[in-house]
């Protein structure tokens, strides 16, 4: 199992530095953002609808160019710098689980041979190594999204982004996971940032909360979780995790009442 | 009452599905075929109680035996009528399918050539084909052509659609792993399009029959090589009403086969994991 060193130890992924981004040149989307994002960490992206979030993630993807402010990636950019969870487990829905997990080697020209060992350790991880020849209809909406997670991941990518991945999933679905995904993050010791508008989730899964706010969407605060991982039920039931989700939602609700 | 263990427990839903289930399975076949057998005794009663001469409507039976007596020119008379319609339904897949790919690929070549094609669909295949075998010397490029012209557009129309209709965030991940226009177009827009494809070749296959049988009519001359619609022309002129129904009764099951086969090839392909092709579980 990998240990995460302390915060301030780590070294750096990504820097967003002033990122502003306008669309037809006067909706600002999101204004000045500076993030610094260490290796290992696990960031949550916290805010109304309209604060920027998925902007800011789009952005670091590169499937959009920041009108002002630079985007850097510490060593330059590589092949292997991203893995991404969106909303919808999107997957090939005329792919097996296996197929549809081979994907980011397949572009990269890798055959199936030579990359079945870690689409299988990929999928043990995520506990889904007896689905290998389902097609994604067969899963129900929980499993369809560890494959999601499990393909962002395969290739141990620099940073895994994730744009509110378990939102439209039920909550007893949603908590179990949250649990997985801390766990994987154990494992395989990989950076997050991850989207959301749960202040339960943000607070329960990551060490850093970027809180932002809409119209323009920017940021307002960052919160950082000071509880040690692994995080288990015992967290999410403990004063600890009440205080430090009280303390993120105040913040969260001094950012919507400024504009609200 | 308490409930037996192991023992299936099947309330009046269940039963009443059960019921539905039975009628569905054999009503889809039964009742055609009973609508079938109705429909040929009135035909023959009304042949029979009205005393209608057999050049203006012959029984069934006489239908049936023209078939068998006319076999051997008929049969031939199809395989140049079939023959006609599925090379014109391979060049419009081809055609379709290749312009599709190079509509999505180039929004250039779309805007520039999409509106001649919607012209050429909408232009009734009987008022060009004349002009067709005035320009084209071989008549079977010509029948070709006139068959592929209304077989092209379904499959064009619906390929664009669906290598149009890939998900949003699939096309996002494939920018975001580096992928080139060339996978993204094999492993995402292909497979994406293939149930639209599909359903636009079913169409097609039955309008390539049409555009066929219009084709041979306009082009009106026979001799050897001449397909069902000619051999139904020239029973016409000779009063020959059995033998045109027999003909008329050969294009009707072509058609229907090459719409089953054309299903048949289409459930094959998405059974797997295309909701129109996957049974219902619940």
């Amino acid at each position: 199992m990998m240990t995460t060193p302390p915060l301030g130890h780590r070294p750096p992924v990504l820097d967003m530095s002033n990122v502003t981004k306008t669309f037809n040149g006067d909706v600002v989307a999101l204004r000045d953002m500076n993030l610094g994002v260490n290796s290992g960490d696990f960031i949550s992206l916290l805010g109304p609808s309209g604060c920027g979030k998925s902007t800011a993630l789009r952005l670091i993807a590169g499937l959009s160019t920041p009108s002002a402010g630079r985007i850097t990636w510490a060593g330059g950019q590589s092949e292997n710098d991203l893995g991404v969870v969106f909303q919808e487990p999107t997957l090939m829905p005329w792919a097996t689980v296996a197929q549809n997990v081979w994907l980011p080697f397949r572009l990269k020209g890798q055959s199936y041979a030579s990359v079945k060992d870690e689409i299988l350790d990929a999928l043990r991880l995520v506990g889904l190594e007896k689905f290998l020849e389902a097609y994604p209809r067969e899963l129900s909406g929980g499993m369809k999204m560890r494959v999601s997670i499990a393909r962002a991941m395969v290739t141990k990518p620099r940073l895994i982004l994730m744009d509110e991945p378990f939102a439209a999933l039920d909550e007893i679905t949603r908590f179990r996971l949250n649990d997985d995904l801390l766990r994987l993050k154990a494992k395989i010791g990989c950076t997050v940032i991850f989207v959301t508008h749960s202040v339960f989730e943000s607070v329960f899964l990551s060490d850093r909360i970027v809180i932002m706010a809409a119209r323009p969407g920017r940021v307002i605060r960052e919160v950082t979780v000071d509880a040690p991982y692994p995080r288990d039920e015992a967290f999410r039931t403990s004063a600890d995790y009440a205080a430090l989700c009280r303390q993120a939602s105040e913040a969260l609700h001094e950012a919507m009442g400024e504009h609200a | 009452m308490s409930i037996a263990e192991n023992q299936p427990l099947y309330d009046a839903d269940d039963l009443k599905r059960f019921r539905a289930e039975r009628f569905e399975r054999f009503g889809k076949w039964l009742l055609p075929v009973a609508v079938l057998i109705a429909m040929i005794w009135l035909w023959d009663r009304i042949v029979v109680w009205n005393e209608i001469p057999h050049f203006i409507l012959p029984r069934p039976g006489l239908v049936l035996e023209t078939l068998i007596k006319d076999w051997p020119m008929l049969f031939n008379a199809l395989l140049v009528t079939l023959q006609i319609t599925l090379l014109a339904l391979a060049v419009a897949v081809i055609g379709g399918v290749g312009l599709a790919v190079l509509f999505t690929q180039s929004r250039l070549i779309e805007m520039s050539f999409y509106p001649y094609a919607v012209i050429m669909q909408v232009t009734p295949v009987v008022a060009i084909a004349p002009l067709i075998f005035i320009y084209v010397d071989s008549r079977t490029a010509g029948l070709l052509i006139c068959a592929w012209l209304v077989a092209f557009f379904p499959v064009l129309a619906n390929t664009t659609l669906g290598l149009n209709s890939a998900d949003h965030n699939l096309r996002d991940l494939f920018r975001i792993y580096g992928a080139s226009r060339w996978q993204t177009l094999r492993y995402l827009r292909l497979p994406a399009a293939l149930p639209y494809f599909l359903g636009g070749l079913r169409i097609a296959g039955g309008l390539a029959l049409i555009g066929a049988v219009v084709a041979e009519y306009v082009a009106g001359t026979g001799g050897i090589g001449s397909g069902l619609a000619f051999r139904i022309l020239e029973a016409g002129y000779r009063l020959n009403i059995p033998r045109m129904f027999a003909a008329l009764i050969l294009i009707a099951v072509t058609g229907v086969v090459i719409f089953a086969g054309l299903s048949f090839l289409s459930h094959m392909l998405l059974r797997k994991w295309h909701e129109s092709a996957v049974k219902r579980e619940t």
